[in-house]
């Protein structure tokens, strides 16, 4: 392939007067986009808490009979996409277009990885009847008791109560795996553009722009986990 | 242009992530704080310092402007108000 | 870049033809012209609604609509005024145009996520609007829960055009931002940025924060309605109120959207039509921003008889008063800027006076609402009815509408007929009083809002005010014949700056701004409204 062919930017837009203010007017942008972000999933987390201090004992129900294995898995899983997204802005902001590639190609394979984790995990809680929408919602009773670590909670024990559990469970994770989706379709994006060498040490605002999302869904499932989870 | 974070920082960041998020576990499984939120709370300080260290180091904060981080605090400032006046009504109910 | 060449030649209007040129134009005065166009659609359809609603109610018997078309009317009334007209009305229509050339800069930063928020506000308008044809929505604008969990199917729909508009909203908020930030020309510091930027860039700060969360509720509300569950229904756990906080958090600061870029508008024409330079200027720029911090921190007043906690409500109350503050320093200095001025009362300013005078009478009666005790009475009746159409329709769209006019000029190159321009002005001051102060009469003696009948005793009250609407409709109508016919068809301008206005949109470009604005970006040597 001749050098000419190569589609690498070297100018700035019309409305812009210089490379440097287009790269941070792009950024900002997106920053301001991760603020938008924080305040969206913060609403949930809001009445997360609100449920929580209604009916404590039915989130510890609830965080007990998921899985923390897995959860725990899903999450090193998105550190180290995390890590290599990182990686991956390094080496493009160096001019490195197939090094970069290269990591974000691991990214999206955990993005993957994440997403097949939690197949297995909302498949094993539809099999208990705790998938709270269209009429799916028979909880198997058994399994919740012998998942509950703190017998004495079994007292006050309300079904319509843990459906509020699994309703957040499900609206949080669920909401957080959109965003994933989203995170590998921009990856496919960034990888073509990467394999056509379009980025330079000048020029590298996508790239970052993306690794700032990806990085904000993975801060959001680091308290999605142990809230859900674990405590 | 820009700060470029060499590899040995990401990996630094990574590991610390690490070691923080199997901390989280085992306070959260293995040791029982008791009543009260305690656990909860205790969850939530170690998450919290993951979300500033992404913050800071994968995100580039430490090496950036004023302006993207004063826009980053003004998220968190507001949302702190949504929880904020959300729960003085929850608690005084 | 080639584009320039292609643009080289005619203005921004005729240097590209055709439909399809208009469809995917990113030259931020053209997409200014397309919200134009479907946002005054909007407005006509929103008040045919209010025409009908008000006609109904001429009598206490039914006239010619039942009290469930009455619910679905005054659900569409809303919806479409508040989520398709005044909130994108001033910052994507006007704030389109003018910001950018009133920094110095060429386009918005981000051009073609300006077009995309045009096309969001399309799409969501258009399935909110076809939720009619599934029968409609009766939940009233504020799809306030349990109720809205159980009602007619079109319930989804509605939300769901309003989460799609919310994002419209968002990306608007994104793209002035960050041009406020970085796309300032030579010269122009913050603080020499026109008034109009400031209440815009307090409005963007504002539609970034807070929609989000509005998504999230409408979502969540989405959520409980297709699977079934119970997460604002108190039968199945859920908490009714939280809604409201989630839905006031976002609505609240809402309303203060429609509102400072009005503001800012009234100051930008009260300056050009006073001759005189604006007085106070960083008070008022500050106070855009002061409104827009305090904005959030006030949405419990609107649940003082929701069940809310007793503390909040006060806590609600005493900062609901402080937005008092920064809004009255704003009249203070509109009226001291007028002083000893050279007043010229062209139509902008008539309607920038009508602002004036309505908004005090809205703001005002905002008080008695925030108060914790009299809400507890006044809650619920025409009497709040008559209080935010006081500051949404007698505030922004007055000062919307002002906005139009001042700008109309630089947008068409024409001058629209002043007489009759004048004559809109007053008939929609006259007729909007004769619409809303028997509201608030009969509101204080106990009319209860959003019922189709009403006891015999407020039928005078009725009457008059059904009369008045059909005035202030007429008004309204007329303005926007004025504006569509004289773009084609007024008197050609001579001179690019009619108004003798000291901005950048008026002194530094051509009669009509060529597509790129400027030839060569001018260097700002010192504040607008230097007159003397």
């Amino acid at each position: 392939m001749s050098t000419a062919k190569i589609d690498r930017r070297v100018e700035h837009s019309h409305h812009f007067s210089s490379m440097q203010q287009e790269y941070e007017a792009g950024k900002q942008g997106v920053w301001i986009f991760m603020a938008t972000e924080i305040m969206m999933f913060g609403g949930l987390f809001v009445g997360y808490f609100i449920y929580r201090f209604a009916y404590p004992e039915m989130y510890i129900a609830g965080g007990d009979s998921l899985n923390w294995v897995q959860g725990a898995a899903n999450t090193l899983v998105l550190l180290v996409s995390s890590f290599t997204m990182a990686q991956a802005v390094t080496e493009t902001m160096k001019g490195d277009n197939k090094k970069a590639l290269k990591y974000v190609i691991v990214t999206t394979a955990c993005a993957f990885i994440f997403l097949i984790v939690k197949y297995f995990e909302y498949s094993a809680k539809v099999h208990h009847g705790l998938f709270p929408g269209f009429d799916m919602w028979n909880p198997d009773m058994e399994y919740i008791k012998s998942h509950i670590r703190d017998t004495s909670l079994l007292a006050n024990f309300s079904a319509e109560n843990l459906r509020l559990f699994f309703v957040l469970y499900f609206a949080m994770t669920g909401l957080h795996g959109i965003h994933i989706l989203i995170g590998i379709g921009l990856m496919f994006w960034i990888m073509k553009r990467l394999k056509n060498n379009e980025f330079s040490s000048k020029y590298y605002t996508a790239v970052e722009g993306v690794g700032l999302y990806w990085h904000i869904v993975d801060i959001i499932w680091i308290f999605l986990f142990p809230l859900m989870y674990l405590i | 242009m820009a700060h470029i974070v060499p590899l040995n920082v990401n990996i630094k960041t990574l590991t610390t992530l690490v070691v923080l998020t199997i901390t989280t576990v085992v306070t959260a499984k293995y040791v029982d704080l008791g009543h009260g939120h305690y656990n909860l709370l205790l969850a939530m300080f170690i998450a919290s310092i993951k979300a500033t260290i992404v913050l800071g180091w994968f995100m580039h904060l430490k090496y950036d402007g004023m302006m993207n981080r004063a826009i980053a605090l003004c998220g968190l400032a507001f949302l702190a108000l949504l929880f904020g006046f959300s729960y003085i009504d929850l608690f005084y109910r | 870049m080639s584009a320039t060449d292609a643009h080289s030649h005619g203005n921004y209007i005729n240097c590209e033809k055709g439909l399809w040129s208009w469809l995917t134009t990113i030259d931020h005065k053209r997409i200014a012209l397309m919200y134009f166009i479907s946002i005054m659609a909007f407005f006509l359809v929103g008040g045919l609604f209010a025409i009908l609603l008000r006609l109904e109610l001429l009598s206490p018997e039914p006239i010619f609509m039942t009290g469930d078309f009455y619910n679905r009317a005054m659900t569409m009334h809303g919806s479409i005024m508040v989520f398709m007209v005044i909130v994108p009305g001033v910052p994507a229509l006007l704030g389109n145009f003018a910001l950018p050339i009133m920094l110095g800069a060429h386009d918005v930063a981000f051009p073609k996520l300006n077009l995309a928020s045009w096309y969001m506000l399309m799409l969501g308008a258009a399935i909110a609007v076809l939720s009619l044809f599934w029968g409609g929505v009766d939940t009233g604008w504020t799809f306030y829960t349990p109720y809205s969990g159980k009602s007619a199917d079109a319930v989804t729909m509605v939300v769901l055009g309003a989460f799609i508009m919310g994002f419209s909203s968002i990306m608007t908020g994104v793209n002035f931002i960050v041009t406020v930030h970085k796309l300032r020309a030579p010269g122009m510091t913050m603080m020499r940025m026109p008034l109009f930027v400031w209440s815009l860039y307090a409005t963007a700060i504002i539609q970034v924060i807070a929609t989000p969360v509005l998504g999230i509720t409408l979502l969540l509300l989405v959520f409980e309605r297709t699977f079934g569950v119970g997460i604002f229904n108190p039968a199945l756990g859920g908490d009714p109120v939280l809604f409201q906080h989630f839905f006031w958090f976002y609505s609240h600061p809402a309303v203060y959207i429609m509102i400072i870029p009005a503001m800012g508008i009234v100051s930008e024409v009260i300056a050009t039509f006073s001759q005189k330079t604006i007085f106070g200027y960083k008070a008022i720029a500050f106070s855009s921003l002061a409104i827009s911090a305090i904005s959030f921190l006030v949405w419990g007043h609107h649940m003082f008889v929701s069940g809310q906690s007793a503390l909040s409500g006060s806590i609600f109350s005493v900062l609901t008063m402080l937005v008092g503050v920064p809004t009255a320093i704003k009249l203070f200095n509109w009226v001291a800027t007028m002083y000893k001025g050279r007043v010229k009362l062209d139509t902008p300013m008539l309607f920038a006076i009508n602002f004036l005078a309505l908004f005090t009478i809205g703001g005002l009666t905002g008080l008695f609402l925030a108060a914790f005790n009299v809400d507890v009475h006044l809650h619920d009746t025409y009497f709040v009815v008559a209080h935010f159409h006081y500051t949404m329709l007698g505030g922004a769209l007055m000062g919307f509408f002002a906005g139009l006019f001042y700008w109309f000029p630089k947008m068409s190159g024409k001058m629209y007929n002043e007489v009759q321009g004048r004559i809109s002005a007053i008939m929609t001051f006259v007729g909007f009083n004769l619409t809303f102060i028997p509201q608030f009469i009969m509101g204080s003696q106990g009319m209860p809002r959003r019922y189709h009948t009403y006891d015999g005793i407020f039928t005078p009250y009725h009457v008059a005010s059904t009369i008045g609407s059909w005035i202030v409709a007429s008004g309204f109508i007329l303005a926007i014949y004025i504006l569509a016919r004289d773009f084609f068809k007024g008197e050609p301008l001579k001179d690019g700056n009619p108004w003798n206005a000291t901005t950048l949109e008026w002194t530094n470009t051509e009669i009509v701004p060529i597509h790129e604005n400027f030839t060569e970006l001018p260097t700002v040597t010192g504040r607008p409204y230097e007159y003397r």
